[in-house]
C-alpha cells in the first residue's frame, strides 16, 4: 500500500470538531487568572504554564502524526515549517511563519500573527512579568521530546508587552535517539 | 472471512500496554502475551539495526504458515501490532486507524497516566 500523503493544515482543521473560539479564549484566561490567585507569584505562573503546556505537547504530537500523515522530517528545518505550517493551523486555527534561522540549523524564530488565546486581553501593570501564552512553548517543548528532540523555546515578542506579533525562539538542543540497553561483558 | 486473532500495544520502552484477543485461535494467558509483546519489541530493535536498507525503521510484516504479524510503530515510538490469519488484507489501514483511535481515546482521558496499561473498563 502506498503510503499516504501528509494532509494540509487547512484540510485537518476543516475536519476536526472545532470549539467556539471565545470559549477557548474564556476558558484559558480563566486558568490563567486562577493560577495567578493561587500561586501569587509570576515566575511560578509562568513555570506552570509551561509544565501545563508540557503535559498537553507530550500527548497531541501522537494526535498530531495520526492526523496529519508526515513522515520523519529530514532535518530541524522541516520540523519547524511542520509545526508552523500543519500543527498551528491544525490546533489553533492559525499559521505561523518560520524565520531567523542561524548557522547551524538549530535555532529559529516562529512567529505568530494573530493568537486566538489572547483576544481581548489586556495585561495589568501588576503582572508585566507574565508570559500569557506560555503554554504554547510548553507544548512545542513537549512535543518535540516526545520524537526525540530536546529543545528550549522561549518568548522574543510578546503582542501583551506592546510587541507588534508573538514570537517564539525554539532552539534544538540535541536529538536523543531510542537507546537500547546494551550488555558489555560477555 | 479473514480473521484478526490478536492486537497489542506497546510503549516506547517495550512494556505492554494493551492486549485484546478476538477468537480462541490467538488466545493468550497474561504472561504469554506479555512475553510476546517484550520478545517483539526486541525483535524489532534488532531488526532496525541488522536492516541492510539504510534508514529502516523496522519489521513491518512477519509472514508465517498460520498467522500473519503487523506491526505499525508511531514517531514517538508506540508499537501497535495485530497477528491475524495469513493473507488478511489492509491491515495497514486498520493499525493506522487504531492508531487514531488511540490518539483519542486514550490519549485525551486526563486520567490516563502516560506509558501505563490502558485499563479497560470491564
Amino acid at each position: 500500500m502506498a503510503p499516504l500523503a501528509p494532509r494540509s493544515g487547512d484540510a485537518i482543521f476543516a475536519s476536526v470538531e472545532r470549539v467556539n473560539a471565545e470559549l477557548f479564549t474564556l476558558t484559558y484566561g480563566a486558568i490563567v487568572r486562577q493560577l495567578l490567585t493561587d500561586l501569587e507569584e509570576v515566575e511560578e505562573v509562568n513555570k506552570q504554564l509551561d509544565q501545563m503546556g508540557y503535559n498537553i505537547g507530550i500527548r497531541l504530537v501522537d494526535e498530531f502524526l495520526a492526523k496529519s500523515n508526515v513522515s520523519r522530517c529530514t532535518d530541524f528545518k522541516e520540523t519547524a515549517e511542520v509545526i508552523a505550517k500543519v500543527g498551528f493551523k491544525m490546533f489553533l486555527g492559525v499559521t505561523a511563519s518560520v524565520s531567523n534561522w542561524d548557522a547551524d540549523g538549530t535555532c529559529c524564530s516562529i512567529i505568530l500573527e494573530d493568537n486566538p488565546l489572547v483576544d481581548f486581553v489586556e495585561l495589568p501593570d501588576t503582572c508585566q512579568g507574565l508570559y500569557y501564552c506560555n503554554v504554547l512553548s510548553g507544548v512545542i517543548r513537549g512535543a518535540l521530546e516526545m520524537v526525540s528532540m530536546k529543545t528550549e523555546v522561549t518568548w522574543v515578542r510578546d503582542m501583551l508587552r506592546g510587541d507588534d506579533a508573538f514570537e517564539l525562539q525554539v532552539k534544538l538542543l540535541k536529538q536523543v535517539p531510542e537507546e537500547y540497553p546494551y550488555k558489555d561483558d560477555e | 472471512m479473514a480473521a484478526i486473532y490478536s492486537l497489542y500495544i506497546i510503549n516506547k520502552s517495550g512494556g505492554l500496554i494493551f492486549y485484546k484477543d478476538y477468537g480462541s485461535a490467538g488466545r493468550m494467558d497474561t504472561n504469554d502475551s506479555l512475553r510476546v509483546a517484550s520478545l517483539w519489541h526486541s525483535m524489532h530493535a534488532i531488526s532496525q539495526q541488522l536492516s541492510p536498507v539504510v534508514g529502516c525503521s523496522g519489521i513491518e510484516l512477519l509472514e508465517a504458515d498460520t498467522f500473519d504479524l503487523h506491526c505499525f510503530q508511531s514517531l514517538t515510538g508506540t508499537k501497535f501490532f495485530v497477528v491475524c490469519e495469513p493473507g488478511t488484507q489492509q491491515m495497514e489501514g486498520l493499525l493506522k486507524a487504531i492508531y487514531e483511535l488511540y490518539t483519542d481515546y486514550v490519549l485525551k482521558n486526563p486520567f490516563y497516566e502516560m506509558e501505563m496499561p490502558i485499563r479497560k473498563p470491564s
